[in-house]
């Protein structure tokens, strides 16, 4: 039960969407974007999240696209989990996403929406940061193309009123060797303790991480520590581990010294799938 | 402003109701149109008891506003009549208090139209979506497969 | 006829056609809403409450607050005002409530009432609460009125302490050649029902006060609010409908005097007061907290000689169950073993947590995690088997308990054939701890489980048998169907004794406390026994009216007639009989005369020979049978990574006899469904501050579908005369060795004593990495 009202809008493009969002704004509505709307419903029962209109974007054609063509993988922000799940055109993508809550609540959840919500595990981010995936944005002056690696520090940074419609992937990332895991603080159900996923591309193994500080992360420092095949996995974890951003997170689902003993043995788990034989001989 | 005149397609039914935008699908279902098997456990996503049909897939009504159903089909615990999942749930016992059960039976039930071939791995999968807190899940399993053995049968005579 | 079977629940198809009605399904225009405001603070003064914005929200009609002249609450002690007034103790405690058209309105209402607090400091644990400079819950402690045998200590955070002093303890540390000591500790947790509670109230120009609730005492309810409120008990009319899950969460009176209060304030009209599920978890009552040390003494060869028990309960905020509670561990302060020189206290103290009520199993789960533990500490100390050192000291017919009840081969089961049985079952004899690579272990654990009730010694429950025209039969009890299927077996002993078919009884589920007699709660696995034991009572009544109604139409003596297959039939010449259908409604002559009227018939049952406990040694005979059985986990453990998977569940439990198997079993892999999950996951988790800092089911989780083991259940049947058909209490008994049996799988596993709940990765890590344990074994 969301104690306030608000009025609700459903555009069928991404520049009505925007003409919409920011004539509502001017009006100080504090709209929001609403794809799954999981969290605005669920956070707005709670009043953690706040606004006097919501855009649907679900019906807007682009934001629902899911198709790899001309060597690229174009997927809208507003698909539900299941389905870029079910698709399984990048697996890696799938594997990590098929963590997410559970499978019900991904059938509402969008891709858009998990990057960029408020709950900040964000894990879908996490397979497309080591995969050079771009972002499409619609904002007032248009459409852009742009890395998300560009745009992203903890979460994805769009000026107000922008709109992530699509993100795409080169077709060349998505069948090479990955890792993912989600670590929990018991079982099988629940909010990561860690989840961690990697890729491993022209012999360098790329990572990144949710649930071991406040906000999803990939760190280029880290990778390089990962490939140092002149130490043995575990300098090189230990060596990485000195590079993560602080602080690590501390909450119900666990301390921070028990999350990095977790990941270490994550990466030691990560370094062995995807260096084989490397592993072996260090 | 913050209300709607919206028609619903409940149960193979068309339903006409003035809803608040920011009232959930289950609120609607349960206080403006009388359809109480949906139940409210966590209002947050977490639990399953409010799951529904929407267009032959399971949802949690509490994770939807109604404004957002519109085109949509929607069924809900009362729309099934006497299913053979119904039937196992009661011949295994699987449920006890009843109020997880018509959530599992709308997840189920989906799962079975979409996979009936669907192995342990992707029953674990959808079933983990709801939380059953009097029976052990053993029952509610073996009504689930009991299902789909009846499922794949009336494929392999079709 | 029907005994024993697997009859399908009587409301088994309206339960999986989502026409089975709860209380919250209840809805009417005319009914208000009513929006708890609660206290972020564990412990705080309330300096100010400011209503007046809340008042002039759209759609608002009322606005409560803890007022001085709001009676104090509470079944043993009464110390809980239904609003906080002057202090809150917790976090979740109920400030006010706002009363509105919609509960949206009332919602948006409440974010305007304005509280100021001055946090005091906070009780953040039983061992917090019982130091000396410990704040105290309770200023007034030695001022609330309370029930007889309930002893609170003034100017401590004490509510309760009972005493068991069995045998001589000096001559039992003398005896004992071997003595290990262990502590133990867990906090509160949750029961979390997915139904949560609700209730709603309504006060009628003609003073009746009409109560719908989720629980599991509807007349309870309506003897504490006339208690409560002076009120006349007869105009009050609880109903309850089916309760969508319990476990002992659903006992106290909580939310029905708030909805009483906020029917008040708006004249009467009907206010319904819905739990939102963080509300359900913190606001209303929880599962109890445990801190302990047992300290055991033995022989060489494992006979126990001595045990010294300490057991601190975390009753949280205020003491509803918890001195029952409390009581009820020192009853069962051993687990199922005959011990002669016993020491316990077992005391119930206030903290500044959520407070706690009855949860499956009340005490048991708790207290024989502990004492399970510490049996295992024994055994390997004395380099004995586990179940070697257990099926020595099994208690048996013609041993005394911790509060001295004699026990004989009725009151008490077969605890050795069900060690036996479970040995067998989990292949003991092929090792407890075998490696399966180098970093995976497949490891088993066990514990025994006894219990028995402890319910009030006067309480009762009632039966009314009626007939329709057909010749079926209508059964009316006061039991609540909260999910255990009593109600079916119920129906099962009523046809069973009248020999007719299930189907032909049509069982109430509705409870309405006006027309149906009472059940007194429906709780302490004691519903089949008690409401069983009417049933068989009136059924004989009905018996005996057929017979002498009959005997006029059969012109012969009652005692020469038999009733069965809905037919009155002469013994010694079954051609001659008469219809039930003919007679039940009073028998018509041909020239329309006719005799009799309606036959009805009812029943009722109260236990015999239960005593208090004495306050000085704890002797007394608070139960009538002890249920025994025996449970084990097998798992596979990571020995890097400290994380595991339970494979097998076991539990071989002495019901004394099965009445419907599938329900029977269950109640029992349910039980350890849920005892896994508490044992293994659930605990809230509090900040410095008491605040709970997970109370959503996302972060705390219960067992979800794929996590739950194979579950392997066998019954042994030792009856207990006293009861239908023999059969014990089988509703929380599942539940009660699990923890214990998981700790001592886990501790075997990886080497360490695991002394603590919940059984996480990170508290094995901690454990064995930082070798965090407080024991002097």
């Amino acid at each position: 039960m969301i104690p306030y009202d608000f009025a609700y809008f459903k555009a069928s493009t991404a520049e009505e969407a925007v003409e919409l969002y920011q004539s509502l704004r001017e009006q100080g509505k504090q709209p929001v974007y609403y794809a799954g709307g999981t969290e605005i419903i669920t956070l707005g029962r709670m009043k953690e999240v706040y606004t006097e209109a919501v855009i649907d974007i679900k019906g807007i054609t682009e934001c629902q696209t899911l198709q790899l063509e001309q060597n690229q993988l174009v997927m809208g922000a507003a698909l539900p989990l299941t389905k870029l799940q079910e698709a399984n055109l990048f697996p890696l993508l799938s594997q990590t996403i098929s963590e997410i809550a559970d499978h019900t609540a991904r059938n509402k959840i969008t891709l858009g929406g998990n990057l960029c919500g408020n709950i900040y595990y964000r894990e879908a981010v996490l397979p497309l940061l080591i995969a050079d995936t771009d972002v499409v944005i619609a904002g007032k002056s248009g459409r852009r193309r742009i890395p998300l690696n560009s745009i992203f520090d903890e979460r994805p940074c769009l000026e107000d009123g922008e709109l992530l419609t699509q993100l795409i992937t080169q077709s060349d990332y998505l069948g090479l060797p990955y890792y993912s895991v989600k670590k929990r603080r018991q079982w099988d159900v629940g909010y990561p303790l860690i989840t961690v996923t990697a890729l491993k591309k022209e012999g360098k193994i790329r990572v990144s991480f949710s649930g071991v500080c406040l906000f999803p992360f990939r760190s280029e420092r880290i990778e390089e520590c990962l490939n140092d095949t002149r130490l043995n996995p575990d300098d090189r974890i230990e060596r990485a581990i000195q590079h993560l951003p602080k602080p690590i997170s501390n909450d119900v689902e666990g301390s921070p010294e028990y999350r990095l003993f977790v990941l270490k043995n994550t990466l030691l788990d990560v370094l062995q799938a995807l260096e084989g034989e490397t592993y072996a001989h260090n | 402003m913050h209300t709607t005149e919206i028609t619903l397609e409940v149960n193979g039914e068309t339903r006409s109701v003035t809803v608040r935008n920011a009232d959930t699908l289950l609120y609607v279902l349960r206080d403006k149109l009388g359809l109480t098997g949906a139940k409210p456990g966590c209002l947050n996503g977490d639990c399953g008891t409010c799951t529904i049909d929407v267009d032959g897939n399971p949802m949690k009504s509490c994770l939807m506003l109604a404004v957002e159903v519109q085109e949509a089909k929607i069924t809900t615990v009362e729309g099934l009549k006497y299913s053979s999942l119904q039937t196992e749930f009661v011949d295994k016992f699987a449920f006890q208090c009843g109020y997880c059960t018509p959530g599992f039976i709308m997840n189920a039930n989906a799962l079975i139209k979409q996979y009936p071939h669907a192995n342990d791995m992707l029953i674990k999968e959808w079933l983990e979506s709801n939380i059953c807190r009097c029976t052990g899940y053993k029952e509610i399993e073996e009504a689930v497969k009991s299902a789909l053995a009846t499922a794949q049968t009336v494929l392999r005579q079709q | 006829m029907t005994i024993g079977d697997s009859i399908f629940r009587k409301e088994a198809l309206e339960k999986v056609t989502g026409t089975a009605k709860y209380t919250d399904d209840y809805h009417s225009p005319a009914m208000l809403h009513a929006k708890l405001i609660v206290s972020p603070h564990a412990h705080a003064k309330i300096k100010s409450i400011d209503i007046l914005e809340a008042q002039k929200a759209p759609g608002v009609r009322a606005v409560v607050t803890g007022q001085a002249e709001f009676p104090l609450t509470g079944e043993e002690i009464h110390d809980r005002p239904p609003i906080a007034f002057g202090k809150v103790r917790y976090h979740g405690e109920p400030v006010a409530a706002v009363i509105a058209d919609t509960l949206q309105l009332a919602k948006k209402a409440a974010e305007l009432v304005k509280v100021t607090y001055e946090s005091l400091p906070v009780v953040n644990s039983p061992s917090e609460a019982l130091s000396t400079s410990a704040p105290l819950v309770h200023e007034n402690l030695g001022q609330y009125e309370k029930i007889q045998h309930v002893f609170p200590e003034p100017n401590t955070n004490i509510a309760d302490r009972i005493k068991i002093r069995k045998g001589n303890m000096e001559i039992g540390w003398q005896e004992s050649e071997v003595t290990v000591e262990t502590n133990f500790s867990f906090g509160p947790s949750d029961h979390a029902a997915m139904e949560t509670r609700c209730a709603t109230a309504e006060i009628r120009p003609d003073g009746h006060i009409l109560i719908s609730s989720s629980s599991q005492s509807p007349y309870m309810i309506k003897k504490l609010m006339s208690e409560y409120f002076d009120l006349e008990a007869g105009k009050i009319i609880v109903t309850t409908p089916l309760v969508g899950g319990a476990y002992g969460g659903k006992v106290p009176t909580q939310l029905e005097i708030i909805a009483y209060l906020a029917s008040k304030a708006v004249g009467g009209r009907p206010v319904k007061v819905f739990n939102e599920r963080e509300e359900d978890m913190i606001t209303s009552p929880v599962h109890i907290g445990l801190e302990a040390t047992v300290k055991l003494g033995s022989t060489r060869d494992g006979k126990l000689k001595a045990a010294k028990l300490f057991y601190t309960f975390d009753s949280g905020a205020y003491s509803d169950k918890g001195a029952t509670i409390s009581r009820a561990a020192a009853v069962s302060c051993t687990g199922p073993y005959f011990i002669e020189n016993i020491w316990c206290d077992s005391l119930c103290v206030y903290t500044n947590h959520p407070y706690a009520t009855a949860y499956r199993g009340f005490s048991h789960s708790e207290v024989l995690f502990a004492f399970e533990r510490t049996m295992d500490v024994l055994a390997e100390k004395l380099g004995m088997d586990p179940f070697e050192l257990r099926e020595k000291n099994a208690i048996l017919p013609g041993h005394t308990t911790p509060t001295e009840v004699d026990l004989n081969s009725s009151n008490v089961g077969n605890l050795p054939e069900c060690l036996r049985k479970l040995k067998e079952l989990m292949k003991w004899d092929e090792g407890r701890f075998i490696k399966i690579n180098d970093r995976k272990v497949r490891a088993k654990g066990i514990s025994c489980i006894w219990k028995t009730s402890t319910i009030d010694t006067n309480a009762s429950s009632g039966v009314i048998l009626t007939y329709n025209p057909d010749g079926s039969l209508n059964l009316l009890s006061g039991l609540v169907e909260i999910g255990t299927g009593t109600k079916t077996v119920l129906a099962q002993i009523l046809a069973e004794k009248m020999k007719m078919d299930v189907s032909q009884i049509h069982v109430r589920m509705e409870v309405d406390t006006q027309t149906m007699p009472e059940h007194w709660k429906t709780v302490a696995s004691r519903g089949t026994y008690m409401a069983g034991r009417a049933v068989q009572q009136a059924a004989d009544d009905l018996i005996r009216q057929l017979k002498d109604m009959a005997s006029r139409v059969l012109v012969c003596s009652p005692d020469e007639l038999e009733v069965g297959y809905g037919k009155v039939i002469v013994k010694d010449d079954p051609t001659k009989s008469c219809m039930i259908a003919d007679i039940a409604y009073g028998h018509k002559y041909p020239n329309g005369n006719a005799i009799g009227g309606q036959i009805m018939a009812n029943g009722k049952f109260m236990f015999k020979h239960m005593t208090h406990l004495d306050r000085e040694t704890g002797s007394g005979k608070p139960g009538p049978e002890w249920t025994v059985g025996a449970q084990g986990i097998e798992i596979e453990f990571d020995t890097r990574d400290f994380t595991y998977r339970i494979l097998k569940a076991y539990s071989v439990i002495d019901v004394g006899k099965v009445l419907n198997y599938k329900g029977a079993l269950g109640q029992v892999m349910g039980a350890m469904s849920m005892g896994i999950g508490f044992a293994g996951r659930e605990a809230f988790i509090f900040d410095r501050k008491g605040k709970v800092l997970n109370p959503q089911l996302r972060t705390y989780v219960p067992p979800h579908y794929g996590e739950h083991p194979e579950y392997i259940v066998e019954f042994v049947e030792t009856p207990h005369i006293d009861a239908p058909h023999g059969a014990r209490g089988i509703g929380e008994h599942g539940l009660i060795g699990m923890p214990a049996a998981l700790a001592n799988v886990l501790s075997n596993a990886a080497g360490i004593n695991l002394n603590q709940l919940p059984l996480v990765p990170e508290l094995i890590w901690k454990i064995k990495t930082q070798g965090v344990q407080n024991d002097s074994v």
